[in-house]
């Protein structure tokens, strides 16, 4: 067979489309690319949409930490506390037993034990804590005067928020939320290995990886083809962020735009 | 049974302690050898810090704990087998002779499950040594410069600034970086599972489940997600207590250190 065939056969295997049975022998280098490959769709599909979705509710909840009301502060700093401080691996068990158990009361759960949307839903509240943690830190230290020129335009409030506040939040954070945006797809891995199911073998990168190291009993292929999809995806989303960081700072003379620095924070 | 449930904790807090130092071990060579002037070593180091940033450290966990069991295997084959001929990948096979075979197969179940603890306490510490190398790293590029040159000017080695002046104070530009890491490494913990330990998510699973492997029985209906909430508030209370801790050593090593926590604490002990 040859790997042109191969490669429409399982290129979207994961999403249940081509041939139905995985290879169980003789498996080749092109074979264990593509299976990979096609894992890959779901980690992307995870990362983007918790990413966007996240990225809203992490904003509502830096403003609601930063907030002198109580009633808005306390939630946000509880919501950040419990997803940062609990291990995303246990958040995804809880979450999908939780889900289950609903299921058994009302069926319209049942949506949410399948991997789709229960482990979307997990990550997009996780990475929302996560990043509104970021939001926070840098939402403090918006220049004061920032603010106070705003206040002397007669900027204020919404206004002043949506042309002043926010662009500079998103502009000092924007080196920390890549880092999350990393580690948000590195997160995407341990979906299949938490309890939801991977329904039909149809499953991430991680888990045909696992699958083929465990028939071949030897992990020396799988895995670099797996870190090689990761390391190329790392790069996109380096520099995905990095135009957007160039965006951000484009009103910067050229001296101050600070270079994008990713050795300080290595993981989340 | 119930009493390996609560043993598993033991099990997560032995795994903690074991792995912290010799993670700072792995980490503080990885980052000496990023250092070194020599460019073979320093490549070693500046790779073993930059593969683990591209990669999701879970399929590391996954990786290693099969490479170094094959990895163990295929040494002492070569050194106690010598007389063997056939290759020792077979296919899809891995075959080494029975005297190689790690553990024993004729050794009772508690070795066994050593083994496998302590391959996956290895495991654990290759890839948080990464981490915690580039944090060390870090650390001792932040130490000012003038201080290093001082000591070059009073006539100190290469070595001995190292050790005399470097190391002693990297170590409060290091902490924010390394109180991270530890809360990482404690959220990683409940990754032990898959690698084949039996801890508490495992014991969650088979106790909280209703009819399971062990149990054949109906204790009680599906409690995994009672369970499971359990584990969260157990980590969540983990990782507050940590927080409280860290936050008090880092002020005794800010303690007359020329940066701006050290400035703070001079100026509330001097007013």
């Amino acid at each position: 067979m040859s790997c042109l065939q191969t490669i429409q056969d399982y290129a979207l295997r994961s999403l249940g489309f081509g041939e139905r049975l995985l290879p169980r022998s003789d498996f080749t280098l092109c074979e264990q690319f593509t299976l990979i490959g096609s894992g890959m769709i779901w980690n992307v599909y995870f990362g983007v949409l918790a990413l966007a979705t996240g990225f809203l509710l992490a904003t509502a909840l830096a403003v609601g930490k930063a907030s002198p009301n109580k009633w808005l502060r306390k939630p946000a700093e509880w919501f950040i506390f419990l997803f940062r401080g609990s291990p995303l691996f246990i958040q995804f068990f809880f979450a999908y037993f939780l889900f289950l158990s609903l299921k058994k009361s009302y069926p319209m759960f049942d949506a949410f034990t399948s991997a789709w949307l229960g482990a979307l839903i997990v990550l997009f509240l996780n990475t929302a804590a996560y990043s509104g943690e970021i939001f926070y830190g840098a939402l403090r230290s918006i220049p004061k005067g920032d603010i106070e020129a705003a206040d002397a335009y007669g900027l204020s409030g919404w206004a002043r928020f949506r042309r002043i506040v926010w662009p500079t939040m998103l502009r000092l954070a924007w080196p920390a939320y890549t880092n999350e945006a990393i580690f948000l797809f590195h997160a995407t891995t341990l979906v299949f290995f938490s309890a939801f199911p991977a329904w039909q073998q149809r499953g991430d990168a991680l888990y045909y990886a696992s699958y083929f190291a465990d028939k071949t009993f030897n992990p020396f292929i799988p895995y670099p083809i797996l870190a090689f999809y990761f390391i190329l995806l790392t790069l996109v989303v380096v520099g995905g962020f990095g135009l957007v960081n160039k965006r951000l700072n484009r009103h910067l003379p050229a001296e101050r735009k600070a270079k994008m620095r990713f050795r300080v924070n290595l993981a989340r | 049974m119930h009493w390996l449930f609560y043993a598993s904790f033991l099990k997560v807090l032995f795994i903690l302690a074991v792995t912290a130092p010799v993670a700072l071990g792995f980490g503080f060579a990885g980052a000496m050898a990023a250092r070194s002037h020599i460019p073979p070593l320093s490549w070693l180091g500046k790779g073993y810090i930059a593969i683990v940033r591209g990669v999701p450290d879970i399929a590391f966990f996954m990786f290693f704990v099969i490479a170094l069991d094959q990895g163990f295997e295929w040494i002492r084959h070569k050194v106690l087998c010598t007389d063997w001929d056939q290759p020792i990948r077979q296919g899809n096979d891995f075959i080494v002779c029975q005297a190689a075979k790690l553990p024993l197969s004729t050794s009772p179940e508690w070795v066994h499950e050593t083994y496998g603890f302590a391959l996956a306490i290895i495991t654990f510490s290759i890839v948080f040594g990464a981490f915690a190398a580039n944090v060390l790293f870090g650390g001792m590029r932040a130490v000012p410069h003038a201080q290093l040159e001082t000591a070059a000017a009073y006539g100190m080695s290469r070595r001995q600034t190292f050790w005399r002046i470097l190391v002693p104070q990297m170590w409060v530009y290091a902490l924010p970086g390394l109180s991270n890491l530890w809360m990482i490494l404690i959220k990683a913990t409940p990754l032990l599972f898959l690698l084949g330990v039996e801890d508490i998510v495992y014991w969650a699973r088979e106790l909280g489940g209703t009819k399971t492997s062990k149990f054949t029985q109906y204790p009680h209906g599906d409690w995994r997600m009672w369970y499971f909430l359990f584990l969260l508030i157990f980590y969540l209370g983990m990782t507050r207590m940590s927080e409280i801790g860290l936050e008090k050593l880092m002020r005794r090593l800010s303690h007359g250190q020329a940066t701006s926590g050290g400035e703070l604490l001079r100026k509330e002990t001097t007013a």
